[in-house]
């Protein structure tokens, strides 16, 4: 591989844009194909297959093995309030590998004392978000049960196709937020994406349990099948169900 | 450095190229196949130096001492090469790819 295209595949994954690496691996010869370069290339339905699915895979056209190496972006776990809970999720967070983000207004809270080595953001979601960019890659635990702070970044997420979102808070709390989000203009369907209680249901009564729960539920959202084949429509349906 | 040392597949392509800026000869293996069961997905990477020093796994430590092997080869010699492991190999035997499965390992030098 030529250290050029390996440097522009690690740049674009650090842009968190998807990317394909085709290798004929009879000749090793190498072509990197950016997103948006993916409908003009011969192999554009192979291509357009292995980046929905996620996952690399071999393929053969006109008689050649292809080996396609699928970048897509690293997953993010965005957490609205720096609460206990959040505090508990974060170690856990960074060993499964989801690069995570703490947001909360609360000054008091969003300390890095609080919380050493997580990026955490003193602002309201609405200033805090935008940057950020979130997206299908995006995963957010909704953690304050207050609609001041939770609401603003709920709307956005629910926009923004994250593949989970999750919201703490008993079913009564959840059956109002049901019906903000019903004032606000969202669908039956896109509120039922909305996983509350949050977590799945193991018992948890520690923080550190919940954040255990929390975290298994992002990885089965991620992980599970349908999602291995589609990893968006996958999350709706699951959550449908 | 023991949570980079731990690496995800993302991680290990970032050090592979910063290893090659450092000037040291690299090469990236890739699983490209799989059968049965395999311990690492289709994808995984290791890559390795000139030395022998490696990152990342293709399978769960049964046949990386092999692979580095022979990446040491692709490293001096420049030629890709395609390795498979199973059990039916007599190779697999001796490196202990246990778990039953069979795994193809596409190697090439970073250049």
């Amino acid at each position: 591989m030529r250290l050029d295209l390996l440097k522009t595949l690690n740049a674009e994954r650090a842009a968190r844009r998807a990317c394909v690496l085709v290798t004929n691996t009879a000749t090793a010869a190498q072509r990197l194909v950016l997103a948006d370069q993916i409908a003009s290339d011969p192999l554009a339905d192979e291509l357009e297959t292995a980046l929905r699915l996620g996952k690399s895979t071999t393929v053969e056209k006109d008689g050649a093995s292809y080996f396609l190496t699928v970048q897509v972006p690293p997953v993010r776990l965005v957490c609205i309030g720096a609460v206990h809970i959040s505090q508990a999720l974060a170690p856990l967070a960074r060993a499964t590998g989801f690069d995570m983000i703490i947001i909360d207004p609360r000054t008091a809270f969003a300390t890095p004392e609080r919380f050493p080595d997580v990026r955490v953001i003193a602002e309201w979601p609405d200033v805090a978000l935008p940057p950020l960019g979130i997206d299908r890659y995006t995963a957010m635990a909704f953690l304050t049960h207050d609609p001041k702070i939770d609401d603003p970044a709920l709307i956005a997420a629910l926009k923004a196709d994250c593949f989970y979102i999750g919201a703490l808070g008993s079913r009564k709390t959840h059956a109002k937020r049901v019906e903000r989000m019903q004032a606000e203009g969202f669908s039956d369907e896109q509120i039922a994406r909305i996983r509350a209680p949050i977590g799945i249901d193991i018992g948890s009564v520690s923080p550190a349990e919940i954040a255990v729960s929390v975290l298994g539920e992002i990885i089965m959202a991620l992980r599970k099948k349908p999602l291995r084949d589609d990893k968006i429509t996958g999350v709706k349906a699951g959550v449908a169900a | 450095m023991a949570a980079a040392e731990l690496a995800v597949d993302d991680d290990i392509l970032v050090k592979a190229a910063q290893w090659r800026e450092a000037g040291r000869g690299v090469a990236i293996a890739t699983v490209t196949e799989t059968w049965g069961s395999a311990p690492r997905p289709v994808g995984s990477h290791l890559v390795i130096d000139e030395e022998g020093h490696f990152l990342g796994s293709v399978s769960g430590g049964c046949v990386e001492g092999a692979v580095v092997t022979d990446a040491l080869d692709v490293i001096a010699d420049g030629k890709a090469r395609t390795l498979e492991f199973g059990v039916a190999d007599e190779t697999a035997w001796q490196v202990g790819l246990s778990c039953g499965g069979r795994i193809k390992v596409f190697v090439e030098r970073l250049d």
